[in-house]
């Protein structure tokens, strides 16, 4: 009997495709109402001028929150991804104006900046052993320093034109913006890579117990390593992409976007603690809050009352899931409960 | 068994759909009270209803004193035309903090976007954007690259600084002139040096202020305490001064209070670059004649005016373009397309009372 109750928690549900229910079915119905009900209720909304504004203004925080997604999958975090994107700001600045290399190669060295960079932080939490909170903290501002060492605090803003028109341009007269095509290759990169390779499972586990993780043969080191390499490439790229887009390399490109990219993470489904969410959620969850924030803007909510309900919503994405969970496990367990009852009454128990 | 099983199901799949209400809820709420307020403010902004058009004013930030003034002057100034105005901007003054409130400006299809850059480069992609759609802009106190904008307008230039002052201690000195001396801000300050460089050239080739004499210039820091004691140290070592100018806030408070308080009040000639809040008591009881400094107020005002010359075809941003700025009187768009305000305003016991800032 006790086997039957398990096995009803855990059964497959039928219907949706796995990856569309719970949490990220949540997040998804409610992007799609916030969706609605903007482009009922606010004046300007239903345009394709928005689906183009729109998109290129979060193009930094979904890219980001990828590789940042698996990290803190795996239980750890990374802070120092803003100041890595700055500091790849700066070095393309600076590639650009003195040496006269092409600007292809230019791009290509900014993304080696942003691999030693991660790689740094690799060293640092996996050979040293040190706690990656501690570590990006300390990263954050030495590579912020170093974006302001390399470039003072002057600005590069001669790029050509022709990219820096690219960094903007729509396909089409559909207003989705160029760059959504590479936006769209990294996450089916990175999703890809989580939910249908052992390493992507690999880090779930690691999420929950790197001692466990440890002995079904996951190399917790290597794993950890080559992640926070993926977190600096790809802060890298949006620091080539920041660049590109405002036509101005300076040290304070992208400055305070961890916190965007962790709060789109965590809104997304993902665990502070590890071991839980999903790619599709994280996107919803990027999504959702840059809807949000550009419908609310449009409806001319003062910055401030922004701020707050942003950080509201945050809170509620973090607190919900535990609380709902809780009460689940209330409902269930009263249900079952009153099963047994039900069926030790009636004799049924027996079988 | 099976009936257990479909009703465990359905019952999860109730809590879910419980929770899934529960959140869709909020965000409804959350949207709701948001347009509420977006209701509220458009119809007081669009109040005209047949408008000449609309004007977006972008500062460098909201929440910051001086901004409030300029946008005091647009705001009177965008009323006094018939556009319905707003203002967006970030909170904080990074590079591209501002581009988000381009692109609303330009979805909500503002005519003229009257923006203080915080990076000349970094708005200029979105700008481009924004006159794609039709709008016209209009830089003002921090300009952007010229390519991106139609004028700017700036609020003086460096020369009728200078100048103003020297005009005002000449004229307070009378026709015998003196001896006078400059306290400055720090020995490196860009504006200040510029500014005292044009009083020089003017006290060397003008010849109606031969009888003035420029003993020294000497360096305050900006600090009021050793401004305080460089006024002092001045009236010691040159007993026959009869006239300091000081191009600083903080060195012409600093100055007035310590005459103030001295023999030298009132026959010690006293001028410079000041706020009228800070000037205000010392005006009254007569340590200062009249000092100056441009009214941020009238910058956010020219600037509203450029946008409706620009958008009814007045002006192109062609140099020896005019139009007329409101009470402020004809404008003159000068090589670059820089409209400059005119020169800053002198304050004495008349009008002081009229400003707060």
């Amino acid at each position: 009997m006790s086997e039957t109750l398990i096995d009803t928690s855990a059964a497959p549900k039928r219907g949706l495709p796995r990856w569309l229910r719970g949490n990220d079915a949540i997040i998804f119905a409610v992007l799609l109402v916030v969706i609605l009900v903007s482009c009922i209720s606010v004046k300007n909304f239903a345009s394709t001028l928005t689906v183009g504004f729109l998109l290129i203004q979060i193009v930094p925080i979904i890219l980001i929150a990828m590789p940042m997604a698996l990290v803190i999958i795996s239980g750890e975090i990374d802070l120092s991804v803003a100041s890595t994107a700055g500091l790849t700001s700066a070095v393309m600045g600076v590639l650009w104006r003195d040496s006269g290399l092409d600007i292809g190669i230019v791009i290509v060295l900014c993304l080696l900046v942003g691999v030693a960079a991660g790689a740094f932080n690799g060293f640092l939490i996996t050979t040293l052993g040190l706690p990656s909170l501690a570590v990006t903290i300390g990263t954050l501002a030495l590579y912020r320093g170093l974006a302001l060492v390399v470039i003072g605090d002057g600005k590069v803003s001669n790029f050509p034109t022709w990219l820096t028109d690219l960094s903007t341009a729509k396909i089409g007269a559909t207003g989705i913006p160029v760059v959504m095509i590479l936006v769209l290759v990294v996450i089916a990169f990175f999703g890809v890579l989580l939910h249908f390779t052992p390493f992507g499972r690999g880090l779930y586990a690691l999420g929950f117990s790197k001692e466990a993780a440890t002995f079904v043969g996951i190399r917790v080191g290597h794993a950890k390593f080559w992640l926070f390499v993926a977190t600096g490439l790809v802060s890298s790229l949006v620091g080539v992409y920041w660049t590109l887009r405002f036509a101005s390399a300076g040290p304070d490109n992208a400055t305070g976007i961890e916190l965007s990219v962790i709060a789109a993470v965590l809104l997304g489904g993902v665990s502070i603690f590890g071991g839980k969410g999903t790619i599709p959620g994280v996107v919803a969850g990027v999504l959702l809050i840059g809807t949000l924030t550009y419908a609310l803007r449009l409806a001319k909510v003062p910055e401030t009352t922004l701020t707050i309900v942003t950080g509201a919503l945050l809170v509620i994405s973090v607190v919900g899931p535990s609380l709902t969970g809780w009460i689940r496990e209330r409902i269930r367990l009263a249900r079952v409960r009153r099963e047994v009852q039900r069926l030790s009454t009636s004799g049924h128990i027996s079988a | 068994m099976e009936l257990f099983h479909i009703s465990g199901g359905s019952g999860s799949r109730r809590g879910r759909r419980i929770a899934a209400v529960a959140a869709l809820a909020a965000s409804v709420a959350l949207v709701a009270t948001g347009c509420a307020g977006s209701g509220d403010a458009t119809s007081t902004d669009s109040a005209g209803g047949d408008s000449p058009g609309s004007i977006v004013f972008l500062p460098k930030q909201l929440n910051n004193p001086y901004t409030d003034v300029v946008l005091g002057g647009g705001d009177t100034a965008a009323g006094e035309i018939g556009f319905s105005a707003s203002t967006l901007g970030p909170l904080e003054a990074s590079a591209s903090a501002q581009v988000p409130f381009i692109e609303q400006a330009t979805q909500e299809g503002a005519n003229v976007i009257v923006i203080a850059a915080n990076d000349p480069d970094a708005v200029g992609p979105s700008l481009k954007q924004a006159r794609e759609a039709g709008a016209k802009i209009v830089a003002f106190d921090s300009d952007t690259n010229p390519d991106f904008r139609d004028v700017f307008v700036s609020q003086v230039v460096a020369k009728d600084v200078g100048l103003v002052q020297l005009e005002m201690i000449s004229k307070q000195l009378g026709a015998e002139g003196g001896d006078i001396a400059i306290l400055s801000a720090t020995a490196t300050a860009t504006n200040q040096n510029e500014w005292i460089k044009y009083i020089e050239d003017e006290l060397a080739s003008n010849p109606d202020y031969a009888n003035i004499n420029l003993v020294t210039t000497v360096y305050g820091d900006d600090d009021a305490d050793k401004s305080f004691k460089e006024a002092q140290g001045l009236l010691q070592s040159y007993p026959n001064l009869k006239g300091i100018i000081s191009p600083t806030t903080v060195g012409i408070a600093a100055a007035a209070k310590y005459l103030s308080t001295s023999d030298y009040k009132g026959k010690v000639a006293l001028t410079g670059l000041g706020l009228p809040n800070e000037m205000r008591e010392f005006v009254k009881d007569g340590t200062v004649t009249e000092f100056a400094l441009w009214d941020p107020a009238q910058l956010g005002y020219v600037a509203a005016y450029a946008g409706q010359a620009l958008l009814d075809g007045t002006i192109t941003g062609a140099e020896g373009d005019t139009f007329t700025a409101g009470d402020l009187g004809e404008k003159t768009v000068g090589a670059d397309g820089i409209i400059v305000v005119g020169p800053p305003t002198k304050f004495n016991a008349d009008n002081i009372d009229d400003y707060d800032f």
